[in-house]
Formats: structure tokens, C-alpha cells, sequence
């Protein structure tokens, strides 16, 4: 038995997990080692619109952290909502043939739960911006 | 097998707190009353069900969910608890001018994680049912909106919550690195090798578990959070999770540790002597300090959990069914005491400290008559429920050879004495100085009362049936 894994004993569980440490500590080696070869051999000529933030290609207005209307949260809440019920629906477009009728009730239901938040998110006004 | 015909109660409370919410959005004045009406009929009927499903003993969605008799008897009372929260609610929703319809939905959703947190076989069941419940209860702990007070408990309670599902999590994680599967059978099976019991790993595991739940149901020193939350929220919601959420987290508690870590129990039950010990005498304490009746009854709550935690320690045929017995007992006087405590309550806070007791039983007889009977069945006075209840609690711990144990707990149920005698003082000794009520009683919270303090008398008066009951459903817990 390996000793150095002496810790989980014989747990195949965590053998199982050791390409994903691996994969780790490649990616930030690669990340870093590629930054510090970058900035031994480029030449440094910095000036002020090369040091300016991206921003879309137009120069910056203003910057970033300003306050915003709390009208945006409810929105964003309402996307990230409804944006999941979407990706929920991809999979299971994929795999409707095999699933049948039992699956295409399941959804119906998971988009009728998901109709009665959509008609209180209406009704309560949450979609109108004024 | 999926078996989702084994849910009908979860399918009837979810869809009904979706027609809630549904029929607020009508334009119609009188839909308040509507409301609360269907929330009532729902939860009737899933209660109805849910005692059909007694002796079932089955499993659903592969077995991620049991319905087996613990989980049909923690049902039962979940749903007995929401009918009595709604009741208790209609009159003082309105009044206090937060009479939204999402305020049954939410109650209804939150009981629909309690059913789960109780007959969830799989962590990550009990898991999912914990968010469902707690995202519900944090909304309804803000419900006052305009109130700081109200804002700053969903706030604290949100954020500790947050935090307390937080340990839950990285205990299951531990526990599902070490076994490779998160299902309560599975995880027993595991344990039931000789080498399993000492890994490090799972011991971990098992330790974050045990302050997620100690968070959940409120014992020291996870119990920082229950005062204020309880104070500041509403207190329909301060009742409703005062009584809910601490059973609700019971019953997972007691689903985790009593079948699938039954193997270790000489490690956490060391544990949990010293945590029953610090919260009886903690809870116990610093309640006699409270001027708030809100507080009081915090602390109080606090305390409570410290007795069920000795049934736990105990742990014999005595002990694990005196858990379910108490619990229902709890439910009942505590819900009934804060009933009383929602009656009298006035807008803008008035009417929550104890000395505003001052004479009640002069202009209200009968509400008096009722809260003295609560308290007294919160402090273990005979011929009430609450006696019985710690009766078989100290038994069992002396039985199971904790005496040192059921000492502390006598001892802290006489201080405990001393906190519920002064209300009872004040409402008896003193002479009325104000008018308390704004008109008669409600009649629905009155309703309310009565089947409490029906509840809590019989109990007392007749506990063989119930403990009989509470011994069925904890002993097949896993078969």
C-alpha cells in the first residue's frame, strides 16, 4: 500500500480524484510559468490607452463601481431564473425520445410550477420598469 | 422505484401553496379569507393522507425518501403545526398590516421541506429539504417589512443560516469522499466495517454534521442567532419556527445519528452529554434575565432542545420514543403559549414585555387560564403534557445510566420554574392597569388555543397511547 496516502487508507474514493489534483497544479503551472516567460522576454512600453481597461473597444466613461438601481436585481433574479428552466430543457430535448411519455409530463409540470412564478413575477409588476 | 403516488401529502401541500399564491393575485376583497381557508383545507387533507400512510413502510424516488412510521408521525405533526400557524396568523397578519398572500405560500412551502427534513433517506435529500425550509422561514422572519427589528432577524438569520448550511455541506462532503455514496443505507453499510469506525475523515464528516444540526434545532453554544431572530421576527413566524424548524431538524438529526451513525455512538454521545448540559443550564439561566416575553421564550425554546438532546444521550427504547412523544408535546404547549402571546401583542411592539402582563386574568379570564396552563407545561408541572414528557426524558437518562444527566435537567426545569411563575405572578397578583385587547378574542386564534390546550391537557392526562405511537415510529426507523 502506498504509505504516503496512509491518511484515507486503502479509500478508492480519493485514488479516484488524484487526476483532478493533478490537472490543477498543471493548470496554475502553466498559467504562471507563461506569465513569467511573457515578462522576461516582451518589451515593456506601457501608455495610457494601453493601460486602460477594455471596455467594449470605446474608451471608458466613468468607473465601474457606481452605485445602480435595485430595479436590475429583480431582473437579474428573473433571468437567472427562467435562463436555468432553459438549460434544464436542453437535456432534456436530447434524450425525449427515450424517456417518452413519462418525461414530457415531468416536464410539463416542472414548467407549470414554473408558469405560476412567471404569472406572480407579472402580475406583481416585477417585469415593468416604471 | 419512483412511487411518486407515495407523496400525495408533499403534492397536495406544494400545489396548494402554489394556488395561494395564484388566487392573491385575484382582484377581489375578500380573497384574504380565502387565503388562509385553502391553506387550512390543504393541510387537512395532506394530514388525512399522511395518517393512511401508518404501517406503510415504503420506499420512493429510489430510495432518496422513506415513508416509513417515523416519517409519517413527524409528518403528522409538521402538518398539525401549519394549520395551527395559519389559525394563529389571520387575525394578526392583518392587523399588523402584512396580510400578503405569500405569506401562507411560504408557511405552506416551508412545511413542505419540514415533510422532507423528516422522511429524507439520502444527505442530499435532507439537504435540499433544509434550503427549501430555510429560504421560506428567512423570508418570513422579514415579513415586516418596515420594521428594522424584523429586517435585522431575517438578516441575522439568514447569514447564520447560510453559515450553520454551510458546515452541513462540508460534512456531507467528507462523509461521501470517505463512503463514495451519500444514501443513509449505504453509509450504514460502510460503518458496519470494524476498520471504517476510525477514520479520521469520517469523523470529521460526522462532527460538521453534528454543528449544522446543533445550529438547526438550537443548542449552545450554536445558539447565538435564536434570540434575536426570534424576537425581532414576526410572532406568528417566531412561534411557527420556534416549534417547526427545531422539530424538523430533530427529525433528520435523529434520522442520521440514531440509525446510520448508530455504529459511533461512543464517540457522540460524550459529545452530546456536554452539549445538553451547557444548554440546559444556559438556556435555563440567561432566560430568567429576559424582559421580553419574546426572548423569555427563546431561551426557553434553547433550554427545551437541552432535555430532548438527554432523551437523545440516553438513548434506550425509553429515551428514543420520549424524543417523538416531547417533541409533540413541545409543539403544542409552545405553539398555545405563543398564541397567547400573538393575542395580546398590539401593533408596534406594544404589549411584548412580561411586566406588560400586569393583571391580564382581571379583563381576560379564560386567555389567562390558557397561558397559565402552557407555562406550566413548559416548566413540567403535572397533570400536563410537559410533565409527562420530561417525566419519561429523566427516566430514561437515569435508566440508561446518565444520572448525572438527569440531574442537571431537574435542576434546570426548577430554575425554569421560576421564569414561567412570574408570568402567571404578574397576570394573577397585579392589578390591571390598561385595556389589553382592542376587541374580543379572534376567533380563530381562539380555536387555536383551545385545540392546544386540549392537546397539552390530554397528553398529560393520557400519554400510554401517544408514547405507544412515538415507540413504533422510532423503532422501525430504517427497516
Amino acid at each position: 500500500m502506498d504509505t504516503s496516502l496512509s491518511l484515507f487508507g486503502d479509500y478508492q474514493v480519493i485514488h479516484n480524484y488524484l487526476p483532478i489534483l493533478v490537472f490543477i497544479i498543471f493548470a496554475f503551472a502553466f498559467a504562471i510559468g507563461t506569465l513569467i516567460f511573457s515578462y522576461l522576454v516582451r518589451p515593456n512600453k506601457p501608455d495610457p490607452e494601453k493601460l486602460s481597461p477594455y471596455e467594449c473597444g470605446i474608451p471608458p466613461m466613468m468607473d465601474a463601481r457606481e452605485r445602480f438601481s435595485i430595479r436590475f436585481f429583480i431582473i437579474a433574479m428573473l433571468f437567472l431564473l427562467f435562463d436555468v428552466e432553459v438549460v434544464f430543457l436542453y437535456p432534456w430535448a436530447v434524450v425525449y425520445n427515450k424517456i417518452g411519455l413519462y418525461g414530457f409530463v415531468e416536464m410539463m409540470l416542472f414548467i407549470a410550477i414554473l408558469l405560476v412564478g412567471y404569472i406572480y413575477a407579472w402580475r406583481k409588476g416585477a417585469l415593468e420598469w416604471e | 422505484m419512483i412511487n411518486l403516488s407515495l407523496l400525495t401529502p408533499e403534492i397536495i401541500v406544494l400545489i396548494t401553496a402554489l394556488i395561494v399564491l395564484i388566487l392573491d393575485l385575484l382582484p377581489w376583497r375578500g380573497r384574504k379569507v380565502l387565503l388562509a381557508t385553502v391553506g387550512v383545507l390543504g393541510t387537512v387533507g395532506a394530514l388525512l393522507i399522511t395518517m393512511g400512510q401508518w404501517d406503510l413502510r415504503e420506499e420512493a424516488f429510489y430510495g432518496m425518501v422513506a415513508i416509513d412510521n417515523f416519517s409519517v408521525y413527524f409528518k403528522a405533526l409538521f402538518l398539525i403545526i401549519c394549520t395551527l400557524t395559519i389559525l394563529l396568523s389571520i387575525n394578526y397578519i392583518t392587523r399588523g398590516g402584512i396580510d400578503l398572500g405569500e405569506y401562507y405560500s411560504l408557511v405552506l412551502l416551508a412545511t413542505f421541506g419540514y415533510m422532507f427534513m423528516a422522511s429524507g433517506t439520502d444527505l442530499i435529500t435532507i439537504f435540499l429539504a433544509l434550503e427549501i425550509l430555510s429560504l421560506a422561514v428567512y423570508i418570513l422572519a422579514g415579513f415586516m417589512r418596515h420594521s428594522p427589528k424584523s429586517n435585522e432577524s431575517a438578516f441575522k438569520y439568514f447569514l447564520l443560516g447560510a453559515f450553520s448550511s454551510a458546515f452541513l455541506l462540508y460534512g456531507i462532503a467528507n462523509i461521501y469522499g470517505v463512503v463514495g455514496n451519500t444514501n443513509l443505507k449505504d453509509i450504514a453499510q460502510y460503518l458496519s466495517q470494524e476498520a471504517a469506525l476510525k477514520n479520521p475523515l469520517f469523523l470529521a464528516g460526522m462532527g460538521l454534521l453534528l454543528v449544522g444540526f446543533g445550529f438547526k434545532v438550537a443548542i449552545v453554544p450554536f445558539h447565538m442567532w435564536t434570540p434575536d431572530v426570534y424576537e425581532g421576527s414576526p410572532t406568528t413566524v417566531t412561534a411557527f419556527m420556534a416549534v417547526g424548524t427545531k422539530a424538523a431538524s430533530f427529525a433528520a438529526f435523529l434520522r442520521v445519528f440514531f440509525y446510520t451513525l448508530e455504529p459511533l455512538k461512543g464517540q457522540w454521545v460524550p459529545v452530546l452529554w456536554l452539549l445538553a448540559a451547557v444548554t440546559i443550564i444556559f438556556g435555563n439561566t440567561v432566560a430568567i434575565y429576559q424582559k421580553n416575553i419574546k426572548r423569555m421564550l427563546a431561551y426557553s425554546a434553547i433550554a427545551h432542545a437541552g432535555y430532548i438532546l438527554v432523551a437523545m444521550v440516553a438513548g434506550n427504547d425509553l429515551g428514543s420514543s420520549s424524543i417523538l412523544y416531547y417533541l409533540l408535546v413541545y409543539s403544542l404547549m409552545n405553539l398555545g403559549a405563543f398564541g397567547v402571546v400573538i393575542i395580546v401583542e398590539k401593533k408596534e411592539e406594544e404589549n411584548l414585555t412580561i411586566s406588560d402582563y400586569r393583571g391580564l386574568a382581571y379583563k381576560h379570564p379564560m386567555l389567562s387560564a390558557a397561558m397559565s396552563l402552557f407555562l406550566l407545561s413548559l416548566a413540567g408541572i403535572p397533570p400536563t403534557g410537559g410533565f409527562v414528557g420530561k417525566f419519561y426524558i429523566f427516566s430514561a437518562a437515569v435508566s440508561g445510566g446518565y444520572v448525572g444527566l438527569a440531574i442537571i435537567g431537574v435542576l434546570g426545569s426548577a430554575i425554569a420554574l421560576y421564569y414561567y411563575l412570574r408570568i402567571i405572578v404578574y397576570m394573577y397578583m397585579y392589578d390591571p392597569e390598561k385595556e389589553f385587547l382592542d376587541g374580543p378574542v379572534p376567533f380563530f386564534s381562539a380555536a387555536a388555543l383551545v385545540i392546544t390546550a386540549i392537546g397539552t391537557i390530554l397528553l398529560g392526562i393520557t400519554p400510554a397511547r401517544i408514547l405507544e405511537l412515538a415507540h413504533y415510529s422510532i423503532s422501525y426507523l430504517g427497516h
